[in-house]
């Protein structure tokens, strides 16, 4: 029987002991004598969240795959666990075996937005784990970082040892198998680091130097050591339909937020949305096999017993076969009395047959993510959805019975005007004229409900807004008003609802968007003071985050609203994405002169995602 | 045809509450293959219920489940099936097959046989062997009964059936129907008060031996456990 690493008086004095036990169905335990290395995966969130990502269950699949490896789980201990944790000096402990952290060879991070920065110092703080890397020592695991967040690592650059940029299935086994060589040969962690700095897409950034000019930007970025190169290539897995994927993923005994079977169908998005980052670093699209992908589907929900599956992708609805695995799943499905959950899809007559057949059409609502409220503004961050289409899909729907629409708009977009801002008030409020004159009064299931929410536009790396002026807090907050104006001044005002975000958080994830390393001191000082779980608004300390950037003299505007030349060197220029420097300039020129790019399949914009030799672009 | 499946908590499964053992068995009943039954509906369910839901912490010998079920091979079948999809700290200790007309699992609930030990470095330091004897005989046992809105004063005698030491400590059968469900620690924390001594809250570990309905009369009640009504299949 295992032992577990809290005792029964923690366990029952906790919320939800269930998430530090481990254990649960589909989880993997190897003997440690018969392995050769010992990987801990975390996500740092609350295991609930943490247990939703997909890319975890692939990566803890491929890494268990391995003979010589044995891969555990561990997530953030809540915030009744952690004062207990720091009390009593119980070390922070991987799920299966229960053993510390500390014990491990590798410790992965993977970092999915910028708001879990203090919760990785949280992770390692409780593991004994130094916090800087160079204070490391040999029998310390190596912290290694993957995710979307590490596209701009800078930030948090001093934590880790290594970061892994791009997707994890090309080069763990090139990098687990150096590790085991330099252990065999008795070298040190240096020697390691050293080695595997030169694998290609392993970044180790206390290798790396960088340069300031005068005014605080980046005058150069040089790698310090001999054989590693300047520029760091994504990677990047081109055969999707053929590589891991967990048909085993693991069953929580928790309700987690994503308590279903998740089929990925393709990866990237031909869209070429200017704010996106995923729409850009994803590239090229690759779709998978749609044979591949049912029979994964059958296998999942056998090996799992969940009643539900859902679809993930950008974009959906691009999905080429997306009719024919929907038709599969239906047939699938209902005998077995399981659920689908379909992604956001474009409202069209086939998208609304799919939702009829699958959802209770009186519970369900419809969603448009418009972004911005005028169709000049749609031109400049290049989103296609026209008005048109808005709204012929809102009839339609409403004839097949919906009365229920959700609008996503953001707020602070580049070259914005408050006609721009009254535009998503107009817009909600056309969609509701377009409700009380499509459906006669007597088939009305009472009035129509449209919830309009604007989110804070944060410019993100590798896009072509990179250069984008981000707006203050005082911005945002005086156009939520205007927002909010402008819906009360509408005829269907009655029908509209608007929610908006909150802005301390939206200026924060925006200077470690595009920050540099000068933020990783910040950081650590924020949690050093209390800062942790940022991204849990009950737990955000907003003051505390400004206090800190006075006392250490960083500015939040260097970050947010300042004006980017051109040519400025960022802080993520030494990463190489697919996606070339020329092509977003051009698309931040194109956005300016309010000029819309044709997406993948219809015309190639030579954005430089061909150099991987696959996927779309080669495929029209 | 409705089947009662008998199960085990232990090891780190008694820190998976209630509502979570529910979605588990839902779950394992799909991985299982086993033909149940589903409500109706645009979200169909399966038909499922639960004997007397078992508190964090607590460990059982003998939980029941039922379930609707459309077709079914044997009794041993289902056990395997079943067990192959249990986790560690969950096994299947029976399934029966029920007769036509029994009540459910819940509601034929009426009591609940516990077995409380102490937890190292907590035990006793009085002889509560002897002790607990002369406290089942009292006249009445009064407690304070606190509930979210109130506190009020409880009679636990009437419901308590059974009282006595066992080898490493205490016995006890309790009413666990929906209208009187006595928690083992209520009791405890009574007989510790009268030996002038304070329990403390994670003292105890507490064992559920079994589930049991009433086959008797309300005046002389014959427990049996909930698998006695059931037959192989």
């Amino acid at each position: 029987m295992r032992k577990l690493a809290l005792s029964d008086e923690i366990l029952l004095k906790i919320d939800k002991p269930a998430r530090y036990i481990g254990g649960e169905f589909n989880s993997v335990t190897k003997k440690k004598e018969e392995i050769d290395l010992r990987f801990a995966m975390c996500f740092p969130d609350v295991y609930e969240i943490g247990m939703s990502h997909l890319g975890i269950q692939i990566i803890y699949d491929m890494l268990n795959s391995f003979e010589d490896v044995w891969c555990e789980r561990v997530y953030s201990p809540w915030m009744d666990l952690d004062p207990i944790m720091r009390k009593e000096e119980i070390p922070l402990f991987a799920l299966e075996s229960q053993d510390p952290i500390k014990e491990f060879d590798f410790l992965g991070i993977t970092i999915q937005y910028e708001m879990c920065y203090t919760n990785i110092l949280q992770i390692l703080d409780l593991s004994n784990i130094a916090l800087l890397a160079k204070d490391r020592v040999d029998d310390d695991p190596i912290v290694i970082g993957g995710g979307p967040c590490t596209y701009n690592p800078e930030p948090i650059a001093d934590f880790f040892d290594l970061f892994y940029i791009g997707e994890g299935e090309t080069v763990y086994r090139e990098l687990l198998d150096v590790y085991k060589q330099n252990k065999k040969d008795g070298g040190t962690r240096i020697d390691f680091l050293k080695k595997a700095a030169t694998i290609q897409g392993i970044y180790c950034p206390q290798f790396y130097q960088p340069t300031y000019q005068e005014d605080g930007t980046i005058a150069s970025f040089e790698p310090m050591v001999e054989g590693i190169p300047s520029k760091i290539l994504k990677q990047i897995e081109m055969n999707v339909s053929d590589t891991f994927y967990p048909m085993k993923p693991v069953v929580p005994f928790i309700k987690v937020t994503q308590d279903r079977v998740v089929l990925e169908i393709q990866r990237g998005c031909i869209r070429g949305c200017r704010f996106c980052q995923a729409g850009q670093i994803y590239r090229p699209v690759r779709e998978r096999n749609v044979d591949v992908l049912k029979e994964y589907a059958t296998k999942m929900l056998e090996n799992t017993g969940h009643e539900e599956i859902s679809l993930s992708s950008l974009s959906s609805s691009d999905y080429r076969k997306l009719p024919e695995l929907i038709d599969f799943l239906i047939d699938e499905c209902t005998e077995k009395k399981i659920n689908i959950s379909l992604p956001s899809l474009r409202i069209d007559a086939f998208s609304l047959d799919v939702m009829t057949k699958v959802q209770d059409v009186r519970k369900s609502s419809l969603t448009f993510a418009p972004e911005a409220g005028t169709q000049r503004l749609r031109d400049v961050i290049n989103k296609g959805l026209t008005e048109e289409v808005i709204l012929s899909g809102a009839r339609m729907a409403f004839e097949g019975g919906w009365n229920r629409v959700k609008l996503y708009f953001m707020l602070g977009l580049p070259t914005e005007t408050e006609e721009d801002m009254k535009g998503i008030a107009e817009l909600s409020n056309k969609i509701a004229r377009e409700y009380y004159e499509t459906v006669p009064k007597e088939q009305r299931n009472g009035k129509v409900q449209i919830v309009t929410s604007t989110s804070f536009f944060i410019p993100k790396p590798f896009t072509p807004f990179q250069w984008a002026v981000m707006d203050t807090k005082e911005d945002f907050i005086e156009k939520s008003h205007i927002v909010k104006r402008a819906v009360m001044e509408q005829l269907n005002q009655k029908s509209i609802k608007y929610n908006w975000h909150e802005a301390d958080l939206s200026v924060l994830e925006g200077v470690f968007a595009r920050g540099d390393r000068k933020l990783s001191a910040v950081i650590l000082k924020a949690y050093e003071k209390g800062c942790i779980y940022d991204s849990w608004s009950e737990y955000f300390k907003n003051d505390i985050w400004i206090s800190v950037f006075e006392e250490l003299g960083v500015s939040i505007d260097f970050y947010t609203t300042r004006v980017r030349e051109l040519n400025e060197i960022f802080p993520w220029d030494f990463i190489d994405c697919g996606v070339t420097k020329e092509f977003l300039q051009r698309e931040w020129k194109n956005a300016i002169a309010e000029k819309v790019t044709p997406n993948c399949n219809m015309q190639c914009s030579a954005c430089g995602a061909n150099q991987f030799g696959g996927g779309v672009c080669y495929e029209n | 045809m409705k089947i009662r499946i008998k199960f085990s908590k232990s090891a780190a499964m008694i820190f998976v509450g209630h509502l979570d053992m529910v979605r588990y068995f839902q779950k394992a009943m799909r991985r299982a293959n086993v033909d149940i039954a589903y409500s109706g509906g645009f979200n169909p369910h399966q038909v499922m219920s639960f004997a007397a839901p078992l508190g964090v912490g607590i460990y059982s010998n003998g939980e029941y489940l039922d379930i609707e079920a459309n077709s079914v091979t044997t009794a041993s079948d289902m056990v395997n099936a079943l067990q192959q999809q249990m986790v560690e700290g969950v096994s299947i200790v029976s399934v029966k097959m029920l007769p036509e007309g029994t009540t459910n699992a819940m509601a034929s609930v009426a009591a609940a046989g516990y077995t409380v030990r102490f937890r190292a470095g907590a035990e006793p330091d009085f002889d509560y062997q002897n002790a607990i004897l002369s406290f089942y005989q009292k006249e009445s046992i009064n407690v304070i009964k606190k509930t979210k809105k109130s506190e009020k004063e409880l009679d636990l005698k009437p419901f308590i059936f059974e009282l006595k030491p066992v080898e490493d400590g205490i016995y006890m059968l309790v009413d666990a129907s929906s209208s009187g469900n006595i928690k083992p620690n209520l009791i405890m924390q009574a007989f510790f008060k009268e030996n002038g001594k304070e329990l403390g809250e994670f003292d105890t570990i507490i064992t559920r031996e079994d589930t049991y309905t009433n086959v008797g009369t309300e005046e002389e009640p014959l427990f049996q456990p909930l698998d006695s009504m059931g037959n192989d299949f």
